[in-house]
């Protein structure tokens, strides 16, 4: 075996995987995993961990699963991370861990291919935590018993929160304005890169700490701020995530079969519409579907249209519009090349310029070409339209994937919240307070857009603050 | 329980009240607001203006209409049912002040949703107007509860059958050609009714509210399905409406937004007609 290079990790073959929502990447087997251990160097000074958000202990987990002490490993893990099957899966590690992996060349924009696949050990290791019911270690002390925390919000950093509190003896309710928790994971994220099974026991879990959800409670309208430290908790953690979809703003934009990818993709993983008439919620997914936008939600919006398509009997013809090139895509390298695999088609360097419709559906999208210029403030290369280069493509379903706004249902009703000027929270970012004593917040409505990881980053640090200012009384 | 159906009557032909047990919306429901809700796990989202709420009781009323496959699904519960999801209040109340005098004008089942405005408009004492409409007498809805509030009532239907034989809008052009005063139109009714309102008073400069019925999902912003054009801006219902400014909506693409689905309602409710054995 040539141990520079990583094992490869079974997958459902493209053929296979579309033609159902089930699970493509099979991760390892114990044997795999037991050979793409055995290639971590366990470096002296191991830069991996410092590229992970929650600061996992990388080198030594590893080293406990090549030594088949996978409870070790799975509680090294767990002491950091309460979700390694989900983060196993979803996290960019080819940004995080992995890219800061020995193994990858200094100032690369990701991680090479050589970098131990630290995602897919992580996810042996908690599907192995799942599968035998490994309890978490922790020492649940009496310090805290009455103390109470709501958090709002069951997305990454809710349920994020709501462990880290729970494990220390705190008594914990999520509040969820939908009708199922999960946040992200369960609207935005399709089951075919998180299988729901997976989501339902990380969240079990957290119930079998103490930790209890209250759904279709809309924070900001049901229950005021005050009125939860009325009803008795001790502090908040706001885990609201990023809410509104943004749109292009180009002619057109608003005729029918046009979504968000939001609206899109909740149609279909919360409401289970590729199930209609048996679930009710109806989607509409024609035979040209173009997706606009480069991050990982174009990815998902692209590659469940084309498991639509496919159960409708329709050739597979789904286009993503991205007006940077490849390189620039937002997206995980993994989903790139997934949705290259399962026939998906690329534009690059094209910019929607208008939608056209008949009868008031829409029918076509007129685009322009691009070039990359200058770099913008975000240090990438600026597009810029080709003057004349207007073409038009047939588009009967079209999913607007670029980008996410702060939600603002909670905080236009809480003057007392200060947010900054795209309506996310202000918080210091040591301790994630917000402007208002108690009240703590994380994830997309302090950051942006940001990844699981990220969030859970965040609700762990806000977490620490909140179990420190019940000390400090 | 929350979400227990406490009471379901028929109003009419095919409109049904219904009560249901919510403590947390009970508190907070104002005029002008809505709720989401599910009747079972494979239901839609449907969003439904809150008619009125008791705080004593931790009770919602909603009146709606059996008009497609997930209200008649809604309309098949009974008492003791347990709705699968209820949330809300949602979108922002109607902003009540003392005006002078107002006119509100329903059509069809948006009659139930224009009286809890019209109740409010008038305990802060304005003068207030009520046309409604329908097709026939069937349809023109609490009646009674309507006469309690307005200063003057009007009702219209379509056949004749009550009231004055015409449409809401025929009344309300003759009002606002004698009474010039008026300071503000309320209307909630099907689009085509809200549009033609939307048209008589831009005539006559007077400002004028309409609630817009959009398709939703979760009603929290988070999907903009319910995205409408005020002006030249994209706004969503669920979130900066349902209210709008009558004149500035673009009614075109409210009208094709709302029959996205229009192939789908027909497919599901032939299946449902096939489950219940009747033939179509």
């Amino acid at each position: 075996m040539d141990r520079k290079l990583p094992v490869k990790w079974a997958e459902l073959s493209s053929q296979e995987r579309v033609m159902s929502f089930d699970e493509v990447s099979l991760g390892y087997t114990e044997e795999q995993v037991l050979k793409e251990a055995a290639r971590c160097l366990q470096c002296e000074d191991p830069q991996c961990s410092k590229g992970c958000p929650v600061g996992i202990d990388i080198k030594s987990f590893i080293y406990h699963v090549t030594q088949r002490e996978y409870n070790k490993a799975y509680n090294i893990i767990r002491a950091r991370n309460d979700f390694p099957s989900i983060c196993g899966r979803v996290c960019p590690s080819e940004y995080q861990c992995r890219k800061s992996c020995i193994l990858t060349k200094k100032n690369s924009p990701f991680a090479d291919e050589k970098a131990i696949n630290i995602h897919l050990i992580e996810r042996f290791v908690g599907d192995y935590g799942r599968k035998n019911k490994i309890p978490k270690n922790i020492k649940v002390t009496e310090k805290y018993k009455n103390k109470k925390v709501a958090v709002i919000g069951s997305g990454p950093a809710g349920l994020c929160a709501a462990g880290e509190l729970a494990s220390s003896g705190v008594k914990v309710v999520i509040f969820e304005a939908l009708h199922k928790p999960g946040g992200v994971l369960v609207y935005g994220i399709p089951p075919f890169r998180l299988p729901r099974d997976v989501l339902a026991h990380e969240i079990k879990t957290l119930q079998a700490l103490g930790v209890e959800i209250k759904t279709d409670i809309v924070a900001g309208r049901a229950v005021l701020l005050d009125e939860f430290f009325a009803d008795g908790f001790d502090a908040v953690f706001l885990g609201l995530g990023a809410g509104i979809p943004g749109f292009l703003g180009v002619p057109g934009e608003n005729l029918a079969n046009i979504y968000s990818a939001n609206e899109f993709l909740t149609r279909v993983n919360l409401m289970s519409a590729h199930k209609f008439p048996e679930y009710r919620t109806p989607i509409n997914v024609g035979r040209h579907v173009v997706i606009v936008g480069g991050g990982n939600t174009a990815m998902d919006a692209a590659r469940t249209a084309v498991r639509i398509q496919k159960s409708k009997g329709y050739e597979i013809n789904v286009k993503i519009v991205y007006r940077r090139t490849e390189k620039e895509l937002p997206a995980r390298r993994f989903e790139i090349g997934h949705a290259y695999e399962e026939g998906i088609i690329f534009k690059f360097l094209t910019l929607p310029a208008e939608f056209e419709g008949l009868d008031g559906r829409v029918s076509k999208i007129k685009c322009l070409e691009c070039r990359l210029g200058e770099p913008d403030e975000s240090g990438r290369m600026r597009p810029e339209k080709i003057p004349g280069s207007e073409f038009i493509m047939p588009c009967d379903t079209a999913v607007i994937a670029v980008g996410l706004g702060a939600n603002k249902v909670l905080t236009s009703v809480t003057p007392s919240i200060k947010t900054d000027r795209w309506g996310d929270i202000i918080i210091d970012p040591n301790t994630m307070a917000t402007s208002v004593k108690n009240v703590f917040a994380g994830g997309d409505i302090v950051g942006g857009e940001g990844t699981v990881i990220e969030a859970m980053g965040m609700a762990k640090r806000a977490a620490v603050s909140i179990l420190r200012s019940f000390d400090d009384k | 329980m929350d979400k227990q159906v406490i009471s379901i009557d028929k109003v009419s032909e095919n409109i049904k009240r219904i009560v249901i047990k919510s403590r947390y919306i009970s508190d907070k429901a104002l005029p002008g607001q809505f709720l989401v809700l599910m009747t079972n796990e494979q239901s839609e989202r449907i969003p439904l203006t809150i008619v009125s709420a008791d705080k004593t009781d931790e009770t919602i009323t909603l009146i709606f209409q059996e008009a497609g496959f997930s209200t008649k699904e809604l309309g098949r519960v009974i008492p003791g049912d347990r709705l699968f999801s209820l949330a809300g209040p949602l979108g922002h109340a109607t902003h009540i002040d003392k005006l002078g005098r107002v006119i509100l004008v329903g059509g069809g089942v948006g009659i139930a949703e224009i009286y809890p405005v019209a109740k409010a408009f008038k305990d802060v004492g304005n003068e207030v107007t009520v046309i409604v409409g329908g097709r026939n007498k069937d349809l023109l809805i609490l009646k009674d509860e309507i006469a309690t509030v307005a200063d003057r009532f009007i009702l219209m239907t379509d056949d004749g059958s009550y009231g004055r034989k015409g449409y809401t809008t025929d009344a309300l052009s003759e009002l606002l050609k004698e009474e010039k005063d008026c300071r503000l139109v309320y209307a909630v009714g099907p689009v085509l009714m809200m549009q033609r309102v939307a048209g008589i008073t831009e005539k006559y400069k007077v400002k004028t509210l309409v609630s817009l019925n959009t398709l939703m999902v979760d009603g929290t912003g988070m999907c903009g399905c319910c995205r409408v054009k005020i002006g030249n801006e994209i706004r969503f219902a669920c979130v900066d409406g349902p209210e709008f400014d009558a004149h500035e909506v673009d009614w075109q693409e409210l009208i094709w937004r709302n029959s996205t689905y229009i192939e789908q309602e027909e497919h599901i409710c032939r299946l449902d007609l096939k489950l219940k054995g009747v033939d179509s």
